[in-house]
C-alpha cells in the first residue's frame, strides 16, 4: 500500500508553498508595524520547534525499545519552563538590550564581546549540530521512502551513489527554500517575523497529524488504551515498557536525571531555541504564557507515544519493522494512505521547522561569529572607507545554510545508518549543553572570565568528541574500534566510552558526566584564577545586573573620539542606506536635536551604533567594526569603575529626582485637598457671616425706621409713639440676645468656652428649668408635665450649660404648641448607657425634609410668627452643648402629631474639645 | 388717585414700620407676610409698586421676581435685603427689579425712591 | 509582588525535580493498574499534567 512519488513530492511542495506564503506575510505585517506574531501563543508554539522528526518519529522508536524512557527529554523542558520568568526573561532582557543575535553572540558579549569565544562557540555548534541536521534528513527520507517505496524493505538496501539518492536532493531544496524564506531582508536583523510565524503554524500542523494517528491507531485499530496497555501489561516483553526499571544497567537513575538535565539544557542553549525563545521574543511578558503552554504542547504531542509504540509491536510483531516510521507503517498496513499522508505532512513539519529555524540560527552564527571576524583581519573590510556590506554579509549567509545542509547530508550519508534518530539527537544535544556553564555563568557571576570560558569550552568540547563524537563515527565503520575497545595506545584507562575506567554508564549520561565536569571545573578554575579585561568587567556588570537599569542611566563603556560621519559611513556599509538613516534619525529625537548633524559624537552615539551594528554582524564583529572606525582610547578596569560610579551617581540622581517629583506630587494632592476643606469652611464661614449679617440686620431694620419716623413726625400721637417704643425695646432685647448666643457659639465652637464641671443630678436640673418657665406655659395655658425616673446616678457636667439646653427646648415648644390646649412632656429614662432626656410637644410637627435643618444654624422651621424671638441658634448651641459632653441630640416628628426633641448624655463622657464646625 | 403700594415683608415689625411710612406719605398700602401671598396678590389686584423682600417663607422675593416679571413688565419693585451681598443685587437687578434697598435703610431715602420710580412711572403713562 | 512570584517559581522547579527523581519516582514504579491502566506511565503524565496546573496558576495569577 504506498502511494505515488509525484503525489508526495507535489503535497510536499505545496506545504511548503503554504510556509512560505505566511513567511511572507509575516514580513509584510511586520514592515508595516502590525505583528502577527505579537501574541503570547505565537510565541509558545514558536518554542515548540523544540519538537522535531526526533520527537515525531523518533520517540515513538524509543519507546518501543525503552518504554518510558522517551520522556525525560520532555520532562527537562517542563523543569526549565518553570524557570522561565526568572532565567529566561533575563536573557531576554539582555538580549534585547544589547541586541544579542545568537547564542554565540550571547557568551561571547558577556565576556568582553571576545571573536574568539565567538568563533569557538560557533565551531561547537556547527560540529554538534550536524547530526541533528542529518536525523532530520534521515527522518524524511526514510519516511518518504516508505509512503512512496516498495514495501519489500529490502529493496531500499542497495546501495545508491550519492547523485542518486533523493535525500541529496532534497536536503539542497530545503536549503534554496529556507535561503528564500530566511535571508531575504533588505534590512538587516537579528529577527524574522516572518519565520516565527511560519514556525507556529507548523507547530499546528504537527500536533494536529500526531494526535490524528495516535486517535487513528488507539481508537481505530484497538479498542482504546485500556485494550492496548492491557495486551502490554500481559506480555512479559512488553510489559518492561510500561515501567522505570527495566534492568537494562545498573545507574538508571543517573541515566534518567542526566536525560532530564540534557533536556533542560539543551531547550536552552540549542541554537534554534535560543533564536525563537530569545532573539525573535516581541515582548518579554509572552513568557508567562509560554512558560505553560510550551509544556502543555509537549505533553499532548507525547500522549499518544507509547500507546503507538504499543501497537506496532503488535501489530508488526518485535523487530519485523522500523519502530522509528510505526506513526506512517501502522496507518499505512491500515489502507489509510491519506492519512499516512497527512501524517508523513506532519512529519515533514517537524523537521522541516528544525531545519529550517537551526540553519538561519546557524548561518547567522557562522556569517557573524566565524566569517566576519576572519574577514575583519584583512585590511580591506576595516577602516574608515570601503563598500557596502549588506550584500557580502547575505551571500555569506547563504553559502553556509548551503554549507550546513550538506554537512548534514555527508554525517547522514557517512553515519546515519548505524543510529537510531533519538541517539543522533542525543550526541547533539551534549554539544550543546557545554555553552550551559558559560551562559549561565555569565548572567549570574560577575566574576567569570572569557579565559575561564576558553577553558572550560576547549576542556568540554574536546571530551565531547573523545567520549560521544568519535565513538559513533567508529561505530558507523569510518574508524577503527580498537581504541573504543582498548583505549589508545592500549591505554585502558583512556577509554572513550569508559574514561579512567567509570564504567556502567551509558554512553551519553557518561559522555555527559565528563564533558560538564571538566567545563565546569576547568571554567570556574581558570576564571578564579585570572582577571578580567575591562572590557569584560563592564560586560559583566551589564549583564548580571540587567534589572537594575533602566533607560538613561546605563554606563556607556566607552571612551575616546569619534566623528559622526564616521559612524554614518560605518553604519551604511553595514545595514544599508535606509536603515542607517532612520538609526541616526531615532537617535537624534531620543537625545532632543533637531537633525542628524546637530548630534555630538559622544560615547552614547558610539555605544548606539554599536549595539544596532550587533543586530546586524553580532556583538564581536560590531566592536571590531567600531573600533577601526573611532580613536578609541584603550578601557582600563579604573576607568570602568569611574564609568559605573558615574553612572550609578545619576541613577541615584534620577532616583531622587524621581523620589522627590513623587513627593510633590503628593504634597501637591495634599495641598489640594486642604484647599477645597478650606474653601468649603470658607463657605461655610460666608453662609454663616451673611446669616449673622441678616439676623442683625433686620431688628436694626424695625428701630432705624420707627426711631426715624417718630423723629421726623414730632406730632405723632402718644399712643403711636409708646407702641413704636415697645416695639423698639423689643427688638432691642432680640439684637442683644442675638450678639450674646453668637459670641456663645463661636465661643464652644472654637473651644474657648469655660465650662464649669461638677457632679450633677439631671433631674434637678430638668426641675430647675421647668420651674423658670412654669409662668409662661401658664399664660400660654399650657401643661408642662414630668415624668420617668427621678432618682438618678450623678454625671459629670456643667449644670448651668444643661439648663440652657433645657430652657430652649422647653421654649422651642411652647413655642409651638396650640395656645390653650398646649401639652408638653419631659420624660428622664436612666440605663446602662446614661440618661436620655426627651421633651414631647403637641405642636403641628415638623416634616421629615425639615428635620435634617433644625439643628443647622439661623434655620428656623415653621411659622414666622412663631418664633420672632427665636434667633435660630438655640439648637446648634444645645446640641454642641450634648456633644461636649460626649451624648448626641435628635428629633422625631410625624407632621400633625407634635414634636419630640431628645438628647442622650452617656455616663462616663469623655468631655470633646471644641473643634472647628 | 392715590397711589397702591404692596409691602411684602416676614418680619412683622419691619411691616409695622413700612406701613406706617407709606401710609403718612400719602399711599395706599397693601400687606403680604410671605412670597406666595404676595404674589397671589399682585395676580389679583396689581400695584403701582412692591417692596419686596428678599428673604421670605413659602418663596423668596426673587422667586416672587421671576415669577411676575415677565407678566407685569410696568409694575414698579424695589427688593428689600437684610444680607447686603453684592451677587444678591445683581441677582435682584438681572431678574428685573427696579431699585435695592439695603437693610437698615434711611426712611428719607426710601420714600425719595419710592417717588422717583411713581413719577417715572406715571410720566410713562403720560407719554 | 515579582520577588514572591520568582521564588514560588523556584520552589516548585525543586519540587519538580524531587518528584521526578529516585527516590519519590520509585515508589510507584510497580506492576499495578490504575483503571485498567499501568500506573507508572499514567502517574509520570498525571504528576506532568499537575506542574503544568501549577505553573499556569503562577503565571497567569495577577501581574507582575
Amino acid at each position: 500500500m504506498t502511494l505515488p512519488v509525484a503525489v508526495v513530492i507535489a503535497v510536499s511542495f505545496a506545504y511548503l508553498g503554504v510556509l512560505f506564503a505566511i513567511a511572507w506575510y509575516g514580513d509584510r505585517r511586520a514592515r508595516q508595524g502590525r505583528s502577527i506574531i505579537s501574541s503570547p501563543w505565537v510565541y509558545a508554539l514558536s518554542i515548540a520547534v523544540y519538537c522535531t522528526a526526533w520527537t515525531y518519529f523518533g520517540s515513538v522508536g524509543r519507546a518501543s525499545v525503552e518504554g518510558v524512557w522517551f520522556l525525560p527529554i520532555y520532562l527537562g523542558p517542563m523543569l526549565a519552563m518553570i524557570l522561565a520568568w526568572v532565567v529566561i526573561r533575563k536573557m531576554v532582557r539582555i538580549a534585547k538590550t544589547y541586541r544579542i543575535t545568537s547564542v554565540a553572540d550571547f557568551i561571547a558579549s558577556r565576556y568582553g564581546k571576545s571573536p574568539l569565544i565567538a568563533g569557538l562557540v560557533t565551531l561547537i555548534t556547527v560540529v554538534g549540530i550536524v547530526p541533528y541536521i542529518a536525523l532530520q534528513l534521515k527522518a524524511i527520507s526514510a519516511g518518504f521512502g516508505l509512503l512512496t517505496g516498495p514495501s519489500d524493505p529490502t529493496l531500499t538496501e542497495t546501495p545508491l551513489h550519492w547523485w542518486q539518492d533523493s535525500t541529496l536532493y532534497m536536503a539542497l531544496a530545503l536549503a534554496g527554500f529556507i535561503i528564500l524564506f530566511g535571508t531575504r531582508h533588505l534590512d538587516m536583523t537579528e529577527r524574522h517575523e516572518g519565520m516565527v510565524a511560519a514556525i507556529a503554524f507548523e507547530s499546528i500542523v504537527k500536533l494536529v497529524a500526531f494526535l490524528a494517528v495516535g486517535i487513528f491507531v488507539t481508537y481505530g485499530m484497538f479498542n482504546g488504551l485500556g485494550d492496548l496497555f492491557g495486551r502490554a501489561m500481559n506480555d512479559p516483553a512488553m510489559q518492561q515498557l510500561l515501567r522505570f526499571d527495566h534492568g537494562a544497567t545498573p545507574h538508571l537513575y543517573s541515566q534518567w536525571f542526566a536525560l532530564i538535565l540534557l533536556a533542560m539544557l539543551s531547550v536552552l542553549f540549542l541554537p534554534r531555541q535560543f533564536q525563537v525563545m530569545v532573539v525573535e521574543n516581541v515582548d518579554e511578558r509572552h513568557l508567562k504564557r509560554a512558560a505553560w503552554v510550551f509544556p502543555l504542547y509537549l505533553f499532548l504531542i507525547n500522549l499518544f507515544v507509547l500507546p503507538i509504540a504499543i501497537a506496532g509491536l503488535i501489530h508488526f510483531g518485535p523487530g519485523q519493522a522500523n519502530p522509528d516510521l510505526f506513526v506512517l507503517s501502522l496507518p499505512l498496513a491500515e489502507g489509510a494512505r491519506w492519512l499516512a499522508l497527512f501524517v508523513f505532512i506532519g512529519g515533514l513539519s517537524a523537521a522541516t521547522g528544525m531545519v529550517i529555524v537551526e540553519s538561519i540560527a546557524v548561518s547567522t552564527m557562522i556569517c557573524n561569529d566565524l566569517v566576519m571576524p576572519a574577514l575583519l583581519k584583512t585590511r580591506r573590510f576595516r577602516g574608515r572607507s570601503g563598500g557596502d556590506l549588506t550584500r557580502l554579509l547575505k551571500s555569506i549567509r547563504r553559502l553556509a545554510i548551503v554549507g550546513l545542509l550538506l554537512l548534514g547530508y555527508l554525517y547522514f550519508y557517512l553515519a546515519g545508518e548505524a543510529y537510531a534518530l533519538v541517539s543522533i539527537g542525543l550526541i547533539s544535544f551534549a554539544a550543546v549543553a557545554q555553552f550551559a556553564p558559560a551562559a549561565l555563568g555569565g548572567m549570574y557571576w560577575k566574576g567569570a572570565t572569557g579565559a575561564g570560558v576558553l577553558a572550560g569550552l576547549l576542556v568540554g568540547f574536546g571530551l565531547w568528541i573523545w567520549t560521544l563524537m568519535l565513538p559513533s563515527i567508529a561505530k558507523s565503520g569510518w574508524m577503527a574500534t580498537d581504541f573504543l575497545e582498548h583505549g589508545p595506545f592500549g591505554l585502558s584507562l583512556l577509554k572513550p566510552e569508559q574514561l579512567l575506567g567509570l564504567s556502567g554508564l551509558d554512553p551519553i549520561t557518561h559522555s555527559l558526566f565528563w564533558s560538564l565536569f571538566g567545563n565546569i571545573a576547568a571554567f570556574v578554575a581558570v576564571s578564579l584564577y585570572t582577571r578580567a579585561s575591562a572590557r569584560e568587567a563592564s560586560q559583566a556588570l551589564l549583564f548580571v545586573d540587567v534589572f537594575d537599569r533602566r533607560g538613561g542611566s546605563e554606563p556607556v563603556f566607552w571612551q575616546g573620539q569619534a566623528r559622526v560621519d564616521d559612524l554614518v559611513n560605518l553604519s551604511e556599509r553595514l545595514l544599508g542606506r535606509d536603515a542607517a538613516r532612520r538609526l541616526f534619525q531615532e537617535h537624534a529625537r531620543d537625545i532632543g536635536v533637531a537633525s542628524i548633524d546637530a548630534i555630538p559624537a559622544d560615547a552614547r552615539l558610539v555605544q548606539r551604533v554599536e549595539t544596532r551594528l550587533a543586530g546586524a554582524i553580532g556583538s564581536a564583529s560590531a566592536r571590531v567594526m567600531v573600533a577601526s572606525a573611532v580613536d578609541e582610547e584603550p578601557l582600563e578596569i579604573d576607568d570602568v569603575m569611574r564609568i559605573l560610579e558615574e553612572a550609578s551617581q545619576l541613577r541615584a540622581y534620577s532616583q531622587a529626582l524621581e523620589d522627590k517629583s513623587r513627593s510633590l506630587e503628593r504634597a501637591t494632592e495634599e495641598l489640594k485637598t486642604a484647599n477645597q476643606q478650606l474653601k468649603s469652611l470658607d463657605r461655610l464661614k460666608d453662609d454663616f457671616m451673611s446669616s449673622v449679617t441678616h439676623e442683625l440686620r433686620t431688628p436694626l431694620t424695625s428701630i432705624r425706621a420707627l426711631t426715624e419716623m417718630m423723629r421726623d413726625d414730632p406730632d405723632m400721637p402718644a399712643a403711636q409713639r409708646q407702641e413704636f417704643l415697645t416695639i423698639i425695646v423689643t427688638e432691642s432685647e432680640r439684637l442683644s440676645r442675638l450678639v450674646g448666643q453668637v459670641l456663645d457659639l463661636a465661643r464652644i465652637e472654637a473651644g474657648h468656652a469655660e465650662w464649669h464641671n461638677s457632679d450633677v443630678d439631671l433631674y434637678a436640673i430638668v426641675k430647675q428649668a421647668m420651674a423658670s418657665i412654669s409662668s409662661r406655659f401658664e399664660e400660654k395655658g399650657a401643661a408642662l408635665e414630668l415624668c420617668g425616673d427621678s432618682r438618678l446616678a450623678p454625671l459629670r457636667a456643667d449644670a448651668d450649660r444643661l439648663v440652657q439646653v433645657m430652657l430652649n427646648l422647653l421654649s422651642n415648644a411652647l413655642k409651638v404648641i396650640p395656645a390653650g390646649s398646649g401639652q408638653v412632656v419631659v420624660d428622664l429614662q436612666e440605663n446602662s448607657d446614661g440618661v436620655t432626656v426627651t421633651v414631647s410637644d403637641n405642636g403641628p410637627g415638623i416634616s421629615k425634609a425639615e428635620q435634617a435643618e433644625v439643628f443647622d444654624k439661623f434655620r428656623q422651621v415653621g411659622d414666622r410668627d412663631q418664633h420672632r424671638e427665636g434667633t435660630g441658634l438655640g439648637l446648634p448651641i444645645s446640641r454642641q452643648i450634648i456633644e461636649h459632653f460626649g451624648g448626641r441630640m435628635w428629633v422625631e416628628s410625624e407632621p400633625g402629631q407634635g414634636a419630640t426633641f431628645g438628647f442622650q448624655l452617656p455616663r462616663n463622657q469623655q468631655p470633646v474639645t471644641g473643634k472647628p464646625a | 388717585m392715590t397711589k397702591k403700594i404692596l409691602i411684602a415683608d416676614d418680619e412683622p415689625n419691619i411691616v409695622i414700620s413700612l406701613e406706617y411710612l407709606m401710609k403718612r406719605e400719602g399711599f395706599e398700602v397693601l400687606v403680604a407676610r410671605d412670597g406666595a401671598e404676595a404674589l397671589q396678590m399682585i395676580e389679583a389686584d396689581p400695584p403701582d409698586l412692591v417692596l419686596l423682600d428678599a428673604m421670605m417663607p413659602k418663596k423668596t422675593g426673587f422667586e416672587v421676581l421671576q415669577a411676575i416679571r415677565p407678566t407685569h413688565p410696568g409694575l414698579k419693585i424695589i427688593m428689600l435685603t437684610a444680607k447686603g451681598r453684592d451677587t444678591d443685587l445683581e441677582k435682584g437687578r438681572a431678574l428685573g427689579a427696579d431699585d435695592y434697598v439695603i437693610k437698615p435703610f434711611s426712611t428719607r431715602e426710601l420714600v425719595e425712591r419710592v417717588r422717583q420710580l411713581l413719577d417715572q412711572s406715571g410720566a410713562e403713562t403720560e407719554t | 509582588m515579582k520577588r514572591g512570584r520568582s521564588s514560588r517559581l523556584i520552589a516548585l522547579f525543586f519540587l519538580g525535580w524531587l518528584l521526578f527523581s529516585f527516590p519519590l519516582l520509585a515508589l510507584w514504579d510497580r506492576d499495578l493498574e490504575l483503571f485498567g491502566l499501568p500506573l507508572f506511565p499514567v502517574g509520570l503524565f498525571a504528576l506532568w499534567a499537575g506542574l503544568i496546573i501549577v505553573l499556569a496558576l503562577l503565571m497567569e495569577r495577577g501581574d507582575p
